[in-house]
């Protein structure tokens, strides 16, 4: 570090005259090797990791399967123990499902609001301010979000639910009677709030990286604010939008705690979203785990590999639709 | 098609920093004028105030008057869009739209004029912006593909081709060649030769040997220090501005004895 300065002001030291074979001795330093060996461990022992978690899962799983006595995809109830357990995932897969639909259906339009408001609206001082508040919020825990949504949420939705009654409850899917909002769609809303301020984060980076050129060419074409943001901002935060998307969505589905405090699990699937009931797969092993026997055990672990294989499907998913459209990205700009 | 810009006291601040300082010049219609001068003079900064994009710049402001024959451009009532879609901009890295193909990124002012609604008319003139940009032939077989996969000239053709396809009255170019190698260069500065018979053609250059090929008129920036505003020092023909320039700093700017 010391010699720097004088390296930038004096021209460099002319070579020193060639030692007997400069090029030769050992070509490996210890410092390459140690970090080498340092790097391929951790590679290995990822692998390593994740094939254990499969292997465990898989042998759980299919100890449970085949000993149920029901359809294990398409049966409603869960009764895992006993001489003739029967259980299935379907009301749990429906429940899992719905609910992160919903909060994505919620979260992601104002996420890219905000995110957009603080990137490219907000007078500095204010984009600072939101910014650190919205990376706070992530950092709640999410018990916290479970209890608020539990004692504030719950009782406050009652409004909003009579209100859906009134006007979309001839759908069927919005129909409510009168009982507190334990519900699905609550459980929804609740995700929404919890998965909003990583959305918005990963989104609010990936629009405050847009290339200034590309904005430029925007306005100087005559396109106003809103139309910059739509022709340079959102074409090249687009694939941003669908990972930070997926980061909420890998949330929402393993969201455990949270639901367990707001829903009134049953095995039931109902129309309505607005009636109470239903389950998810994360807050159904979390219930009953501690007093499941071994079997028992065996039958949610095999609904979690259920999950983990969902997951895998929708972050595929995500993948296809970032890499269609490759060509056009902002990456080869 | 073509509009005089008839610019007086104008200095262009960022924040309190006064980065141009009262200028005053007349630019003929259908004709090139090239500005040229040192780094830091604010001849990008003034270009800039041409089309109002300065004040997009956080803290930039503007005092001055540009009349486009008969209006203000900082008048009153101006809506600084409706500029921009009168004074086209090229810049000196070539942008196109990265996610827009190549008809895409041609059509895109039109689309956001809504001027062109028919598809066949948005064909015509999408053609006819790269004819003029001497593109056509080299892109009309692949419209649909993605205009980040051209050359780099032929990108910044394309973006000209762009900045005409809305019939700006003035189209200013931040450096057009300095990212290109000669010969897209030269592709340019022939389609400059070209545009300048339909429309006012302002270019900052660095390159002398440039404004001498390509322009009518030279006008030249210079600072008297660092930390000073940039000034206007003369404009007048090229020819006379590159033989016999009126002022002593002109003639030791482009001989190469300056400082």
């Amino acid at each position: 570090m010391n010699s720097a300065p004088s390296i930038s002001s004096a021209p460099p030291p002319p070579p020193a005259p060639p030692a007997a074979s400069p090029v030769s001795g050992s070509a490996v330093r210890p410092g390459d090797r140690i970090f080498l060996g340092l790097s391929r461990g951790s590679g290995i022992a990822l692998l390593v990791i994740m094939a254990a978690i499969a292997a465990f899962l898989t042998v759980r799983s299919v100890i449970a399967v085949s000993g149920d006595h029901a359809n294990f995809l398409t049966y409603f109830e869960w009764t895992a123990s006993g001489t003739e357990p029967k259980f299935g995932i379907a009301v749990l897969a429906f429940g899992t499902v719905v609910s992160s639909v919903i909060a994505m259906a919620v979260a992601v339009p104002v996420a890219v609001g905000i995110a957009l408001f603080i990137s490219h609206y907000a007078p500095r001082k204010l984009a600072s301010l939101l910014g650190y508040v919205v990376d706070l919020l992530a950092a709640v825990p999410s018990i916290i979000y479970g209890l608020w949504g539990a004692l504030f949420l719950v009782p406050h939705l009652t409004g909003l639910y009579s209100w859906l009654d009134d006007y979309l409850g001839w759908t069927g899917i919005f129909s409510y009677a009168d009982e507190a909002p334990r519900s699905l769609f609550t459980v929804g809303i609740l995700l929404a709030i919890m998965i909003l301020p990583i959305v918005t984060s990963v989104s609010r980076e990936v629009f405050l990286q847009a290339p200034k050129m590309h904005e430029e060419a925007a306005l100087a074409l005559g396109a106003t604010r809103w139309e910059v943001i739509r022709m340079s901002v959102l074409p090249f935060g687009r694939s941003g939008v669908i990972s930070a998307s997926m980061l909420g969505l890998g949330r929402a589905l393993g969201e455990t705690m949270a639901v367990a405090t707001v829903l009134s699990p049953s095995f039931l699937i109902n129309t309505s979203l607005l009636d109470g009931g239903g389950g998810t797969f994360a807050q159904n092993i979390a219930s009953k785990f501690s007093e499941a026997d071994e079997f028992g055990q065996d039958a949610l672990i095999a609904s979690g590999l259920v999950l983990f294989v969902i997951t895998l499907l929708v972050n595929g998913a995500a993948r296809l639709i970032i890499a269609r459209r490759k060509e056009y990205s902002g990456a080869n700009a | 098609m073509a509009k005089r810009i008839d610019v007086s006291g104008l200095s262009a601040y960022y924040g309190s920093h006064r980065a141009i300082d009262d200028i005053s010049m007349t630019v003929e219609p259908r004709s090139v004028t090239a500005f040229i001068g040192p780094s830091g003079c604010g001849k990008s900064t003034f270009l800039r105030t041409l089309n109002r994009m300065h004040e997009v710049t956080p803290g930039g402001r503007v005092e001055g008057k540009v009349m486009l024959d008969d209006e203000n451009l900082y008048g009153s009532g101006v809506d600084p869009v409706a500029v921009r879609r009168t004074v086209g901009m090229v810049f000196q890295r070539p942008n196109p739209f990265p996610t827009m193909s190549i008809f895409d990124n041609v059509a895109a002012g039109l689309r956001l004029n809504g001027t062109v609604k028919k598809k066949s008319e948005l064909n015509d003139v999408v053609e006819k912006s790269l004819k003029g940009a001497n593109l056509w032939n080299e892109v009309k077989d692949r419209l649909n593909k993605p205009g980040s996969g051209l050359s780099g000239g032929q990108q910044q053709r394309l973006c000209i081709a762009r900045a005409i396809a809305v019939e700006p009255q003035v189209l200013l170019m931040d450096e057009p060649c300095s990212a290109l190698d000669p010969i897209s260069t030269l592709a340019i500065e022939d389609l400059i030769g070209e545009l300048k018979e339909r429309f006012t053609i302002v270019i900052v250059t660095h390159n002398m040997q440039q404004a001498a090929r390509v322009s009518d008129r030279t006008a030249f920036f210079n600072l008297a220090a660092v930390g000073q505003p940039g000034k206007l020092v003369e404009i007048d023909d090229t020819e006379r501005i590159f033989s016999n320039p009126s002022v002593q700093a002109t003639e030791d700017y482009i001989s190469g004895r300056f400082g």
